[in-house]
């Protein structure tokens, strides 16, 4: 079975992430969009572990779930922390970056 | 044995000065003290050694300490030399600078930054040797300078006060403008030698090189710098608001270094100037016309140490009598002996000023002479040397440059001279009665008590008022001038009968005695403080109007120029071209800084682009077909 469609999917998978990080603005559904960049990135090694027959890929894929969950901690702590100081979790509102007031 | 006397004060200085910053709140009186005066101890005796050396007949010493610039033929050493003129200069200048230090371990005890003072105590002395011991102009000039700089270290040292720094200041740019024109006179001086060396001596032998013009622009450039140094009219303004600084400065300014540098300055380019008579003649007018000039403003001044102040200018105008009359010897004698009796002065005058708490109007003092009866009796010592009054100092000196004047046929400055004489006698008297004599203006008073260190040196320093005159007693009065025969310095020879040197100092005997009389019936029981009542009074009160004078001619054009200069030139033309020159990139970064507005969103699509454009450049360059 050739392994053309799951590269397929993990493209269209990151794609999304990748819109979703620029289009949206709730602080949640960027955080969703990340993960699935990550998760799409993680899918990419399973395959390949997969196509070269090498375990090496998994390995490291399985080390990154974890490495995700921890992610998703401090992520959403991160989270709650903004909007108890700002109650609200609209990213355009968080610019104290920016040059332009 | 020059070296270290020169190398010694600076030494002293720089060592006070880092023990000093390393903690300035730390009280270290002793190890101040010790060190400030005990550099000055060491250097006094080593002078005084080389004075009983020279005596002897030992020939000029010069020493080198090293080799400053090298270039080609030119080459500039650091070296000194003492020939009789300097080993004079030297020899009361450590003397009378180390009673000054000593006296002034008690004036300045309880100030915070006595280690401070006594650093730059220290930095003046050594810079006034340096000019001193000079072997060549230019090491003669860089004295010069320092001690233009520690005079304004010393004169702004109670820089809390806005005034203080104004008159330091003051002092300092008066300086400049003099010194323009001594870096001018030694420039053109240097360029007319044509490479034939520059050491005094080296000058001396091919004077005979520069023609009379030349000389006459050189001697008369030099005489502009000895103005601002020693404070003659028209560079003399600085020398009565350099009163601000601490007594002991004063004292030292005026008796022992800074304003006889200019008298010096003269006495050492006397070969220079024995060829330029009209020079000389010009220099003795304006000396004669300060010392008029300044005895008319000290007559109606009431603060003790401004009148002392004018007193000190009018004496320095006398100097330059002698030494423009090419009697040099005289003005030198004059020198010696102006600096026991105004350093007692001076000290006097701030034992007065401690004891009532910082008063010095005259006019609020009166009949101290019960309470500070060792101050009151060294003060009219002092005066009585000022005044003339034979056989104290200042009636031989003051006697010599009179004769010379007289005898050589300029008689317009010797009746300028003699009516300044008795002037000198009725102010400073005027002072003196005021002080100690006539009646106290407030009923009660606590006298703040003395310390040992600032009563003793007045003794020291009245005996010298007292006898340093007989080194230089002259011909008629039975002495054989030692002073001048000493110094042999190309003196013009005068030839007075003995009777009319007697009538002479007669009538300049009398005329100070009548200046006494007049003071005391005017000032000696009931002192009161001139009013500028009448036009002729308020014109000398406010000094002439000098001072306004200067300040309309000179200070505001220069003020509006500057203002001109700071708004208008440099804000809009010069920095006007710059910005003008970055508009473009200003107006660039101003699209560019909507780039980063803080948005993750945004941040993100940059991000997505970036990764794009990248991706279809290297599909491009790997020529991938999809």
């Amino acid at each position: 079975m050739s392994a053309d469609p799951f590269f397929l999917l993990v493209a269209i998978l990151f794609s999304i992430g990748l819109i979703g990080v620029a289009s949206r603005k709730n602080l949640f559904v960027v955080y969703m969009s990340i993960e699935l960049m990550l998760s799409s990135v993680n899918l990419l090694l399973a395959i390949l572990s997969q196509v070269l027959g090498d375990a090496n890929a998994s390995v490291i894929a399985l080390l990154l779930i974890a490495v995700i969950a921890a992610e998703a901690a401090l992520f959403l702590a991160i989270i709650t922390h903004l909007y108890r100081e700002n109650r609200t979790l609209d990213s355009d509102r968080f610019k104290n970056l920016s040059k332009v007031r | 044995m020059l070296n270290i006397i020169v190398t010694l004060p600076f030494l002293s200085s720089l060592l006070i000065a880092l023990i000093y910053l390393g903690n300035t709140n730390a009280k270290r009186f002793v190890l101040y003290t010790s060190l400030g005066i005990g550099s000055l101890v060491i250097i006094t005796t080593l002078s005084l050694m080389s004075l009983y050396d020279m005596m002897q007949g030992a020939a000029t010493i010069h020493t080198k300490l090293f080799e400053w610039i090298h270039l080609g033929d030119f080459q500039i050493e650091v070296a000194f030399m003492a020939d009789r003129l300097s080993i004079i200069m030297i020899s009361f200048i450590t003397f009378i600078g180390t009673l000054i230090h000593i006296y002034a371990a008690g004036y300045m005890k309880d100030d915070a930054g006595y280690g401070k003072f006594f650093s730059y105590f220290n930095l003046f002395m050594g810079s006034m040797l340096l000019l001193v011991l000079a072997d060549n102009p230019i090491m003669m000039f860089v004295g010069w300078e320092l001690v233009g700089l520690s005079s304004y270290l010393l004169i702004g040292f109670y820089h809390q006060d806005a005034a203080n720094i104004k008159a330091a200041n003051k002092a300092f740019m008066l300086n400049r403008v003099g010194d323009f024109g001594f870096i001018m006179g030694l420039s053109i001086l240097f360029i007319s030698l044509e490479g034939h060396g520059f050491s005094f001596d080296a000058i001396k032998a091919n004077i005979a090189l520069i023609d009379y013009q030349t000389l006459t622009l050189i001697g008369l450039l030099l005489f502009v710098g000895a103005m601002g140094k020693s404070a003659q009219i028209p560079l003399y303004v600085w020398l009565p608001d350099a009163m601000a600084g601490p007594t002991p400065v004063s004292a030292l300014i005026h008796a022992a270094t800074m304003v006889t540098a200019g008298v010096y300055m003269v006495a050492r380019f006397s070969f220079l100037y024995i060829q330029i008579p009209d020079i000389g003649l010009f220099i003795a007018s304006i000396g004669a016309f300060s010392a008029l000039f300044a005895a008319i403003i000290a007559s109606y001044q009431s603060d003790i140490k401004k009148i002392l102040a004018y007193s000190t200018m009018s004496q320095l105008g006398y100097m330059f009598i002698a030494v423009g009359l090419e009697s040099y010897s005289s003005g030198i004698f004059h020198v010696f002996t102006h600096a026991f009796f105004k350093a007692l002065l001076f000290m006097g005058a701030g034992a007065v000023i401690i004891a009532m708490h910082h008063e010095q109007n005259i006019f609020k003092m009166g009949a101290l002479r019960g309470e500070l009866k060792l101050t009151y009796i060294t003060m009219f010592i002092a005066t009585l040397a000022i005044s003339g009054i034979p056989p104290f100092a200042g009636f031989f000196s003051k006697d010599a440059i009179l004769v010379t004047a007289f005898a050589s046929g300029h008689y317009a400055i010797w009746t300028i001279g003699t009516l300044t004489a008795g002037l000198t006698a009725f102010y400073m008297f005027r002072m003196l009665f005021s002080v100690f004599h006539a009646r106290k203006s407030k009923a009660q008073r606590v006298l703040h008590p003395l310390p040992k260190c600032m009563t003793y040196p007045l003794i020291i320093l009245a005996i010298g008022s007292t006898f340093a005159g007989f080194v230089g007693v002259n011909g008629a009065y039975g002495g054989e001038n030692f002073i001048a025969h000493f110094l042999q310095l190309p003196d013009i020879s005068v030839h007075l009968s003995h009777s009319s040197e007697y009538m002479l100092a007669l009538l300049n005997v009398s005329l100070a005695l009548f200046g006494m009389t007049l003071a005391y019936k005017l000032y000696g029981h009931r002192a009161k403080e001139a009013q500028p009542d009448t036009l002729f009074k308020k014109v000398i009160i406010n000094k002439f109007y000098i001072d306004a004078l200067y300040e309309t001619l000179f200070m505001k054009p220069l003020l509006s120029l500057s203002r001109f200069i700071a708004t208008t030139v440099d804000m809009k033309i010069f920095d006007g071209f710059l910005n003008y020159s970055i508009l473009f990139y200003r107006v660039l970064a101003g699209q560019f800084i909507r780039l980063q507005n803080g948005k993750v969103r945004a941040y993100a699509l940059y991000f997505l682009l970036g990764v794009s454009a990248m991706s279809l450049f290297l599909i491009y360059k790997l020529g991938v077909n999809l």
